[in-house]
């Protein structure tokens, strides 16, 4: 017991940490570009704007490659490239490349089906007015898709956090690395309590948050 | 007066499991500047499809779509959008994004056609007030009525000082209370503003409370079109006479079927000044025949009137001499009104059998004018056959 705590006293904040930039990173990362490339599968997809089957079949095939891969495989299918990239991929750094690879995709997908729930109707009253697409998209369908377009990112910040863990099982750092570590290599049950425990305290805390500013902007 | 928009031979043809779908053929279409034009027919005859054609929200696979004598079909890009914020579209559900506010909606036309920032609010309140509604400049759509929704969207559509309005079953969605309103709005916006409306429905009551020329449309064709009165007031194709129908059809109700005197069933239609009660008093004096008259109806279209009268014409003597005399009356009634058809039922036989196609099924049709025309018109409407071209 007093191990565990001591382990924890020790280990757990920097853990903590590397995890929150992990996932920060890529959640940014992964919003930017899966955003652009939801944007690009909804124009290309849609009768209304500019429809193109070759660039939407394309990049829904790229998009589609990538999200089939189980995380761990991508993980270690990428782990030359980002030793190309920045020498040492066991790092937190490395680990926040790995998870940005596999949130643009995840987002992409989330952010293209909220785009998609926004109807017809209302993109059509929006080219009526003569608004180029650029408005249509960010003053109209964005606006209308918010709401579900924030439930799909905290949907994969939780999916990213999950997949944190795993970065941890490579040596990268984070509280997936701790608990592999201690609670799994040096038998500290205590320690892979802990990580669960608060695993689901923070699932929750960002859910709960989530549904707020997901509330809030929906009127 | 000039045309401000001209259809001229618009096709537009989809493409629905690998086959081509004419949703429009060959529509022509002149909308004088000004004017309240109107598109009718059931669900689903292409007058959307056609409507949208006009600010190109679909492209015509032939034909040509000329605004203010400018043939504006192959435009793209920027001139198309020029086009596009000069023509307000008004929409069935309304269409307003529900997560800004009213203000945003409104200004979300106003940036399209580059007005300052600055400049939008005070254009937002005089659109406001000018559809009634400035205290809500600041509310959801969701904290809205219908009504109100679609007030908003009509502010929105005339954000930009359009010549043109087109309006897609724009009251459609609406009780019949808030559609008089709208209505009122419209016609409102059409006398002050000058903007000429183009307006779809498949309300005949909306139809000939505000149209100045009407088209009337089914399966993508256009099949009769005119002055509003003209086309209701005669209607010579089967769709404009189902619409017709449903608003000035009659309606006996059956329980009193026995009790009629044998004879004929002719429904007379007179337009505007026809004089009625002299007419059907002349010819049952001339003519030695009973004429009763079962149900009354007058529809108005603006100022003008449509009336419809069925009457039952019966010998006041038996046999061939009565039955020439019934005829010539007949043909003398339809001589002096408007139009004029048989209704096919043959009442001195078999009344069970054959009433059930043009009698109202139930005795809601005892008050024999409004409720029971609308459920009586779809059965009668194939058992009548005209008594003369």
């Amino acid at each position: 017991m007093n191990d565990t705590i001591e382990i924890l006293k020790e280990n757990l904040g920097q853990a903590l940490w590397d995890t929150f930039t992990m996932v920060g990173i890529a959640t940014l990362v992964g919003v930017a570009f899966g955003t652009a490339l939801a944007i690009l599968l909804f124009l290309t997809q849609h009768q209304l704007f500019t429809p193109n089957r070759i660039v939407n079949e394309v990049v829904g095939f790229v998009v589609n490659a990538i999200r089939s891969m189980p995380f761990l495989i991508l993980l270690v299918v990428l782990i030359p490239l980002i030793q190309l990239m920045i020498g040492d991929p066991y790092t937190p750094t490395g680990g926040a490349i790995a998870l940005s690879v596999a949130a643009i995709p995840f987002f992409a997908r989330v952010a293209e089906s909220a785009f998609q729930e926004v109807d017809d109707g209302l993109i059509e009253a929006a080219i009526s007015t003569g608004a180029p697409v650029r408005q249509i998209i960010f003053d109209a369908v964005f606006p209308q898709a918010l709401p579900a377009f924030i439930r799909g990112i905290v949907l994969t910040v939780i999916s990213l956090l999950g997949y944190s863990a795993m970065v941890g099982t490579i040596g990268a750092g984070g509280i997936g690395d701790l608990a592999i570590q201690y609670g799994y290599n040096r038998y500290e049950t205590g320690v892979l309590v802990a990580v669960v425990l608060l695993l689901i305290v923070v699932v929750q805390l960002i859910q709960w948050i989530g549904d707020r500013i997901a509330l809030k902007v929906t009127h | 007066m000039a045309d401000i928009i001209t259809l001229d031979d618009v096709s537009v043809v989809f493409e629905s499991d690998g086959r081509p779908v004419e949703a429009v053929s060959h529509a022509t279409v002149h909308v004088e500047e000004g004017e309240i034009f109107g598109i009718v027919g059931f669900s689903g005859a292409g007058k959307s499809t056609l409507v949208r054609t006009i600010n190109l929200l679909e492209r015509p696979t032939s034909g040509h779509v000329i605004i203010d004598g400018r043939d504006v079909t192959a435009l793209r890009g920027a001139a198309l959008r020029e086009l596009r914020s000069g023509i307000g579209f008004v929409f069935q559900s309304f269409n307003l994004i529900d997560n800004v506010t009213v203000a945003q909606n409104i200004a979300f036309a106003l940036k399209a056609a580059h007005v300052p920032k600055a400049r939008r609010r005070a254009r937002i309140e005089e659109l406001l007030r000018l559809v009634g509604l400035e205290e809500k400049i600041d509310s959801y759509p969701s904290q809205l009525s219908g009504g109100q929704k679609q007030r908003v969207s009509i502010a929105r559509a005339l954000a930009n000082h359009p010549r043109i309005l087109l309006c897609d079953e724009a009251t459609s969605a609406l009780d019949l209370e808030t559609t008089e309103e709208i209505l009122a709005l419209l016609k409102r916006i059409n006398a002050e503003l000058g903007v000429t409306i183009v307006f779809i429905t498949h309300q005949f009551d909306v139809a000939k409370a505000i149209f100045d020329h009407v088209a009337v449309m089914e399966h993508g064709v256009i099949v009769e079109q005119g002055t509003t009165f003209d086309v209701f007031g005669s209607p010579r194709h089967e769709t404009t006479r189902a619409l017709v129908e449903r608003y000035l059809g009659v309606a006996i109700p059956k329980q009193l079927v026995p009790q009629l005197p044998s004879g004929r069933l002719i429904e007379l239609r007179y337009k505007d000044e026809g004089a009625f009660e002299p007419l059907i008093s002349d010819v049952s004096r001339r003519f030695e025949v009973s004429i009763n008259v079962l149900h009354g109806n007058v529809g108005y279209f603006g100022t003008q009137a449509i009336g419809t009268l069925v009457v039952l014409v019966s010998a006041r003597q038996e046999g061939q001499r009565g039955a020439f005399v019934v005829q010539a009356a007949i043909d003398e009634l339809t001589s002096r009104v408007a139009d004029a058809r048989e209704l096919s039922v043959a009442l001195n036989d078999d009344i069970g059998a054959s009433v059930d196609a043009i009698f109202a099924d139930d005795a809601d049709g005892v008050d024999g004018t409004d409720t029971s025309a609308h459920t009586a018109g779809a059965h009668h409407g194939n058992a009548h056959k005209e008594v003369l071209a």
